[in-house]
């Protein structure tokens, strides 16, 4: 086994220093299409009414009246140092904006993979062991159908439904507003479902929970339209290997084939694909969110966006692409776990 | 939101016979959806229907369209009723009216016509560019290609839709010398060519890399072919495989991609065009309300196209993408051996 | 068809009847199997012998029933008492690994690469002795693995850790520890380089003395069947055109296929390369009459009017051949020699 931990750390490191000229591009191009940005940004952030001499000053202490590669350079150093800037047209740090609302989209996503591995796995594997079958035709065109739905479509489609037709569930909003002055003022993770059960208000947890459902299950139909694609398909290839039809001939029953032995390996590229979902879910969340009104990042994005606020932009784009890039390192880990091919290659 | 089809596995066809005419290549590439049977190949024609429908609607848009996409007074001058009263569907707006007392069915028909204007301009341009750049990095390998497979993957990393807001953002008001009934679709587009270059420069590189390392392809270079030559003959051939598949999927992307834009507000303009995505956030503040003909009109029109679009796009993967091909095994039934007796017997007799 | 009674010998392990294979493909029916019967006693090693295409690999499944679901099968495969074509499919698959096992040809492939060794052993015997703890399946697999030259130390690898032999018989272990009565090999060496496959053939005949497996080795390789195996049946476009004792058809063949074959081995006394003009027949639309007709240097004017029935000749090799009678159904002018065009390199029969 020592042989095996030491091809593991030696995947490991390489791996991680892989990311450090990915993360430096993606950097790279988020400061350059910044300093693109049409009109001045401390002027367009703060509106027009204010006297010159305050811009200035302000232009002056957020540091863009220094040149461009002395600002790139700040921009990078801050990166580093974990600091992503201010926002110009409210007194919040992106570090701040990120903890709170990040916790909320964080909230969101959560659930929505939730729904999706259940829904895309199980429908997956049935539609590409019964591949050709009505089953798989009817399975397919699901996929095919909540991935064509445009998110934003699919949650009004619930409003509409449960909340105009069945008024069952709410519209908008992580919490109602006594929950959610509750839950602030007694905030850990920021995480509102984490919190209430810590605090072990049961009423604010059944409230949260409530507001959960409608966005959770509209962004998680839109990643699992994926899940279901890939599983199907990644099924299919992996029945048509030589093992299964050796596990077959030692009389394996079916149903074990396909869920020990197809469904696993095949599960394989399903986990890297979750780690790329993570760039699907964050467009993905954008849109939830405003649909919602849901307060998570990807609505922040949008505000500081329509308020010229391009420090908070920057900073918030920032943090996204470096989600990204930890997020596929993480599943680059896992899978190295898993499939201990992976290690030596 | 990018495309998240499974990419066709690269390709490789069997050393290409040497074979007239101008279109050879194409046909012969083409050939697999000609033999389909069954399934693969209904779907592709539900799909190209669906799809003629909405190109049909984009092209006579004045003629099918009862009312033009931003009329709110019919002809006496009397203003169109809003979307909350009165505006349900009714014998003079088949799909109601929305909260701007435009017709909502008209919105449906013009918006055919943004959306392919956009999209066909994004799928054009990004091909125009990703398939070269793919070409010749996959080729020629060196130092160029490493750099753009770290910019490439570093763009596939990022979210596309965040992508294409901010440089939709940014572009805005930059195209104003275009008109105005140009330049939110020029951002658009534009967003979205960037946003689909990877996906073409990545798929071509990788097939040209698999196919560049076949014996043939050796064979070619060791001959003396100059590599513009073996490009074009041998690697452009199994490229041109490819690329329908990826340009139908990418179109459909770019469609929820241009939605995505709307909905924001940063694609097309109500001013410039019909566009179904915007519809849907004008459509947002009425749904609680109860007013769903505004909402589920336009939404069904995306799903429609982007289904039709997809369904076009994976059937011709299933067919020519040989991982996914099966051979049809077809039902046979037995003959027993009497009847071969029977018949060996009368050609004995014939014999004799 | 066949000249074998139709009730099994009292000691047969496995009796074939008339078995057919057939394939529906778009150009028509793809016969594999055309009428194949034989018998296979306990402890015996049957070698079937043929050309690429010759149906060998999809008689041994077919035996097995392990066919893609698109083939047809016809005939009877009596095993221990059992009709194995009729049998249901959940009570054929509780036989697999008991009772019938398989030893296929690539070992590289056959391995689930995300599984340990030991997990493949564990879920084999779990699936068919559910009652045995870990730690009796252990021990099982352990003396299986170490037969076979596999030490315990590497029980928990996995797959990727072993080199091509090792894999091999490390299937062929899988196939044996619930000591089967009757395995099919096939073309269990071909992948293998040549010293290991005098190792695993020296694994099988361990096996077969130790549990008197009967086995139906496959194998397109003349001299694997002359070390390995007490009976030999020839196999020719779907159909067996000899069979019998391994010594005595190599010694004596009876068919002329069987001969051609012998001669065109190479050894170190070969001078000059000896082949048989033609390609393998086209399984659609075979040749009439007997398949081999347009290729056999021995053709006769009966030859491609009718399907020879199996005859026993003296020396007891049963074969398919005009050459061999029944004389009482030959025509008048049959037995002339049968004349045709020269075959061209790239005729199809």
């Amino acid at each position: 086994m020592a042989r095996s931990s030491g091809s593991l750390s030696r995947y490991l490191v390489t791996r991680l220093l892989l990311v450090i000229p990915m993360v430096w591009i993606l950097l790279t191009i988020v400061f350059v299409l910044m300093r693109v940005a049409p009109g001045d940004p401390v002027q367009a952030a703060l509106g027009g009414r204010l006297p010159q001499s305050v811009i200035e000053q302000k232009r002056h202490e957020l540091g863009f009246d220094k040149p461009l590669i002395v600002q790139y350079g700040h921009y990078l150093g801050g990166v580093l140092t974990g600091n992503f800037g201010h926002a110009t047209s409210q007194n919040r740090s992106v570090m701040d904006i990120v903890t709170h609302e990040g916790a909320a989209t964080l909230e969101l996503s959560v659930a929505a993979m939730f729904f999706a591995l259940i829904l895309g796995l199980g429908i997956g594997v049935l539609i590409g062991r019964f591949r050709d079958s009505p089953l798989d035709v009817v399975g397919r065109l699901f996929g095919i159908i909540t991935y064509a739905a445009p998110v934003f479509w699919v949650g009004i489609l619930f409003q509409l439904l449960f909340v105009a037709k069945l008024g069952v569930l709410p519209s908008s909003g992580q919490a109602d507003v006594l929950q959610n002055i509750d839950l602030q003022n007694h905030a850990h993770t920021h995480i509102y479902v984490l919190d209430a059960i810590i605090n072990g208000n049961w009423d604010d947890l059944r409230n949260v929970l409530v507001h959960l459902i409608l966005p959770g299950l509209t962004l998680g139909l839109l990643v699992c339209g994926v899940f279901i694609r890939l599983v199907r398909v990644n099924v299919i290839q992996t029945l048509k290997h030589d093992y299964i039809e050796a596990a077959r001939a030692r009389g394996i029953g079916e149903t074990r084939v396909v869920l020990k032995h197809a469904f696993r390996n095949a599960l394989v590229p399903v986990v890297t694909v979750v780690g790329l979902q993570a760039a699907l879910l964050l467009s993905g969340a954008v849109l939830t969110e405003t649909t919602f009104n849901w307060p998570g990042i990807g609505q922040a994005l949008i505000l500081y966006l329509n308020q010229r606020d391009y420090a908070a932009v920057q900073g918030i784009v920032t943090v996204f692409a470096l989600i990204v890039v930890g997020v596929s390192l993480v599943i680059d880990i896992v899978t190295a776990l898993i499939d201990p091919r992976v290690r030596y290659s | 939101m990018t495309s998240e089809f499974m990419a066709p596995a690269a390709t490789t066809t069997d050393a290409p016979t040497v074979r007239r005419g101008r279109f050879a290549g194409i046909r012969r590439a083409l050939a697999p959806v000609r033999e389909a049977r069954g399934l693969p190949k209904w779907v592709l024609y539900v799909g190209l229907a669906i799809v003629l429908l909405f190109v049909v609607f984009a092209i006579f848009a004045p003629w099918i369209s009862p009312y033009r996409f931003d009329q709110y007074l019919d002809s006496h001058g009397n203003r169109f009723p809003k979307s909350v009263v009165g505006g349900h569907p009714s014998a003079k707006h088949w799909f109601g009216t929305n909260a701007l007392s435009t017709d909502v069915f008209s919105h449906i028909v013009y918006g055919s016509r943004t959306a392919l204007e956009v999209i066909a301009i994004a799928v054009v341009i990004s091909m125009l560019i990703g398939v070269p750049l793919g070409l010749f990095s996959g080729y020629y390998g060196g130092p160029l290609d490493r750099t753009l497979v770290l910019v490439n993957d570093a763009m596939f990393a990022f979210p596309s839709l965040l992508l294409a807001i901010l440089i939709a953002f940014l572009l805005r008001g930059k195209f104003s010398f275009l008109g105005d009934s140009f330049s939110g679709i020029m951002s658009a587009a534009i967003s979205i060519t960037v946003i689909y270059i990877p996906q073409y420069f990545r798929v071509i590189r990788n097939t040209v890399i698999s196919v560049r390392e076949e014996p043939y392809v050796e064979a070619a270079r060791v001959l003396g072919a100059k590599p513009r030559t073996v490009i074009a003959k041998y690697v452009f051939g199994n490229v041109v495989q490819n690329v329908p598949v990826i340009a139908t999927l990418n179109a459909a992307d770019a469609l929820l991609t241009l939605a995505g834009l709307g909905f924001l507000g940063y694609g097309v303009q109500p001013t410039e065009g019909a566009e179904w995505g915007y519809d849907l956030q004008r459509a947002l503040g009425e749904a609680s309300g109860g007013v769903w003909w505004t909402s589920v009109y336009p939404g069904l029109a995306i799903v429609l196209l982007v289904t039709g679009l997809t369904l076009v796009g994976e059937s011709l993967n299933d067919l020519l993408n040989p991982v996914l091909r099966r051979r049809q095994l077809l039902p046979v039934k037995i003959t027993g051996p009497e009847l071969e007796m029977a018949n060996a017997d009368a050609v004995m007799e014939e014999r004799s | 068809m066949s000249s074998l009674p139709d009730a099994a010998p009292a000691d047969a392990v496995l009796s074939v009847r008339d078995l057919r294979v057939w394939y529906g493909t778009a150009r028509g029916a793809v016969r594999a199997v055309d009428g194949v019967s034989f018998d296979l006693k306990r402890g015996e090693t049957l070698g079937l012998v043929g050309e690429s295409g010759c149906g060998k690999s999809t008689l041994g499944r077919g035996v097995l029933g392990l066919l893609p679901d698109a083939a047809k099968r016809t005939g009877r495969v009596v095993f221990d008492g059992q009709d194995l074509i009729t049998m249901p499919r959940r009570q054929l698959r509780a036989l697999r690994g008991p009772k019938l096992g398989l030893i296929f040809q690539e070992p590289m492939t056959r391995l689930n690469p995300l599984m340990r060794i030991s997990e493949h052993f564990y879920e084999t015997l779990h699936a068919h002795q559910p009652d045995l703890t870990k730690q009796q399946m252990r021990r099982r697999a352990i003396d299986t693995l170490g037969e076979m030259g596999i030490p315990p130390t590497r029980f928990d690898n996995y797959p990727h850790e072993f080199s091509g032999g090792m894999r091999q018989r490390i299937m062929i272990a899988l196939a044996l520890v619930l000591n089967p009565a009757f395995v099919v090999a096939d073309e269990p060496t071909t992948a293998l380089d040549v010293l290991v496959e005098a190792q695993i053939l020296r694994i099988l005949a361990d096996v077969k003395r130790s549990f008197d497996t009967a086995i139906l080795l496959i194998t397109h390789n003349l001299g694997i069947i002359a070390e390995a195996c007490e009976r030999v049946a020839v196999m020719y476009a779907g159909r067996i055109a000899e069979q019998g004792d391994a010594r005595a058809v190599f010694a004596r063949p009876a068919h002329p296929y069987t001969r051609e074959l012998l001669a065109s081995t190479i050894s170190l006394s070969t001078t000059s390369l000896h082949y048989i003009p033609g390609a393998p027949p086209d399984l659609v639309e075979p040749p009439s009459g007997c398949r081999f007709h347009p290729r056999c240097p021995d053709a006769m004017q009966v030859c491609p009017t009718r399907q020879p029935p199996t005859v026993t000749t003296e020396l007891n090799q049963r074969v398919d051949c005009w050459l061999h009678g029944p004389d009482d159904e030959i025509p008048d002018g049959g037995t002339q020699p049968l004349q045709r065009e020269a075959i061209g390199v790239a005729d199809e029969a």
